[in-house]
């Protein structure tokens, strides 16, 4: 609903929900931390297993049309 | 009331061959014989019997359209687990036995992969001079080619197919926001070279028409085949040809659930809220495709615009109505009707708050997450062919080469499931009979198909058991039948008699 992309979070005026708000950005940064390591293993990971000769991989790739 | 959303998923898969003869044939011919005959250890044929392609849902026949040949020629095997595993064209396919619901249907797409896995395992210990061969779950090869992922609903036959056409429409055109499995790049004509990065879809850009026959030329959104494989009276099948094959669990789950809610709302004429007639659907679907910040305003019909994250909300809203109003017992099991609506829920509230929150949940999501990393890394731009690298091999189904398998992304079965979907049909659809029959009496199974078995008892003529209805043969019905009977005589007897 169209509606949804228009609700706005009301500002924080009490400092409650300033400290909600950067305990919930800190929690934010260490997943996307946690995220970054994971993908970095992964980074390290997937240029093992990569196709030697990318360019040469992705050209033999040929297919005919199906269905 | 609607009808059980009886459905199936039928996969083409993308087949290289490393070191050997590059007959794309040859090699799907020889990965369905090393299944068949080193894994599945039988081999039953398929009965051609029913195969009528050209048939439209409009009820007459195009000019000029070019339904697809029926090749009888080429291996064809049926499986105890229901499904059919063959060549079609120059890909290996395996179609799905019929499935209850989004769930099972996953299960038996997760087993399709298994069975291939399995059947490069087995084509490695028969093929010469160490080549390999390597399949590929994916529906185009960058360079303009497409093979496909296609989807198979039971409806009413009652239901007129030009509201069919107008309600599904809007729905195919933008739930590639959910199940698109995205792609570096373009390769047709649509786009002009180098303008586009990336694409959330990988079939959508192969689409030319809003409605038609054909699948492999002219593609259209709507697909009119009109081959129930059932009573062609009180059924119709709607084959449908614009879903890119996921790998993805939730990305399946949602693709099947989500259209079956929506066949079943179009069937009990159930409101949608807003008039969601697209001006352009074709256009409308490039457009989609190749916009990953989901704000692009689509034109209606009534010159409104809405973006296809709106109008997947608006269908979701409808859904949720539709469901306290009639329930959901044509998805299978209140608990799946159920689980498809708040999954629906939770992907288009990430969808709307951040798409990369979803890396877990659907293809395009994770492929660009890593695609972004790896861009990071190496710095490379988007032409890069280690990009289409990046792409090409996320989708490589070998367990030691998949990028897709290294990624810690959502399940929704279990392995043990999925090894038993290998073996086992479905127990709720007459795969049931046909799975059971195969491996109870493999060597009395001539053939079989969607629709029929046929038996050879051993004296003149070949007895054929016709399956009209796929919601009878499942094991409530037959399972008493099919233990009481010693021998497969005795079971075409008692059908018959």
């Amino acid at each position: 609903m169209p509606e949804r992309e228009l609700k706005k979070k009301p500002s924080p005026e009490r400092t409650d929900d300033i400290v909600e708000e950067t305990a919930t950005a800190q929690a934010a940064s260490a997943a996307g931390d946690k995220l970054k390591a994971e993908l970095d293993d992964l980074l390290d990971e997937i240029d093992e297993v990569l196709e030697d000769n990318a360019e040469e991989f992705v050209r033999n790739y040929v297919q005919k049309g199906g269905e | 009331m609607a009808i059980p959303k009886v459905c199936g998923i039928e996969t083409e898969y993308g087949i290289h061959v490393v070191g050997g003869d590059p007959n794309p044939i040859a090699a799907s011919s020889a990965l369905i014989n090393a299944y068949a005959h080193h894994v599945a250890r039988q081999q039953i044929g398929w009965d051609f019997e029913d195969e009528a392609p050209g048939n439209d849902a409009r009820g007459f026949s195009v000019e000029g359209s070019m339904p697809p040949l029926v090749e009888t020629h080429l291996v064809n095997t049926v499986l105890t687990n229901g499904a059919r595993y063959y060549v079609d064209h120059a890909h290996p396919e395996y179609s799905s036995p019929e499935c209850l619901d989004a769930l099972e249907c996953l299960r038996y797409d997760r087993a399709g992969e298994q069975i291939v896995i399995r059947s490069m395992e087995a084509a490695a210990t028969v093929l010469r001079d160490g080549a390999e061969l390597v399949v590929y779950k994916n529906n185009s090869d960058g360079k303009g080619n497409s093979y496909g992922c296609h989807e198979n609903y039971l409806m009413d036959r009652a239901t007129p197919f030009a509201r069919v056409i107008s309600g599904v429409t809007p729905h195919f055109v933008t739930r590639q926001i959910i199940t698109g499995a995205g792609k570096v790049g373009s390769e047709t004509d649509f786009h002009k070279r180098g303008s586009v990065d990336f694409q959330l879809c990988q079939r959508a850009e192969f689409f030319e028409e809003q409605v038609g026959l054909e699948t492999t030329i002219k593609r259209p959104i709507i697909n009119t085949r009109d081959e129930p494989h059932a009573d062609p009276h009180r059924y119709r099948r709607l084959h449908v040809i614009v879903g890119d094959a996921n790998m993805a669990e939730v990305a399946t789950f949602l693709k099947v659930g989500t259209t079956a809610v929506v066949l079943a709302m179009i069937e009990d004429d159930a409101p949608v809220g807003r008039p969601l007639t697209l001006a352009d659907p074709v256009r409308a679907m490039h457009e989609v495709a190749c916009d990953r910040s989901l704000t692009r305003p689509l034109l209606l019909d009534d010159g409104s615009t809405a973006t296809a994250l709106a109008i997947q909300w608006t269908l979701f809203a409808a859904a949720r109505k539709y469901s306290e109003e009639h329930g959901l017992a044509c998805l299978g099991t209140p608990e799946v009707g159920e689980m498809i609506l708040s999954r629906w829920e939770k992907v288009l509230e990430g969808l709307e708050n951040d798409p990369m929150t979803l890396a877990r949940q659907l293809d395009w999501v994770a492929k660009l997450q890593l695609l972004e990393a790896y861009r990071d890394r190496h710095g490379c731009s988007w032409d890069d062919p280690r990009l289409a690298a990046v792409d090409l091999q996320y989708h490589d189904l070998r367990p030691a080469r998949s990028l897709f398998a290294r990624l810690d992304t959502e399940r929704l079965v279990t392995q043990a499931e999925v090894d038993a979907a290998v073996d086992q049909p479905p127990r709720g659809t007459r795969a049931w009979f046909r799975g059971r029959c195969l491996a109870k009496w493999p060597a009395a199974v001539t053939s079989a198909n969607w629709d029929s078995l046929v038996f050879d008892l051993g004296s003149d003529p070949l007895r054929r058991i016709p399956m009209m209805d796929p919601l009878k043969g499942t094991a409530d019905h037959v399972d008493a039948l099919l233990e009481q009977c010693a021998t497969p005589s005795e079971l075409v007897e008692r059908l018959s008699g």
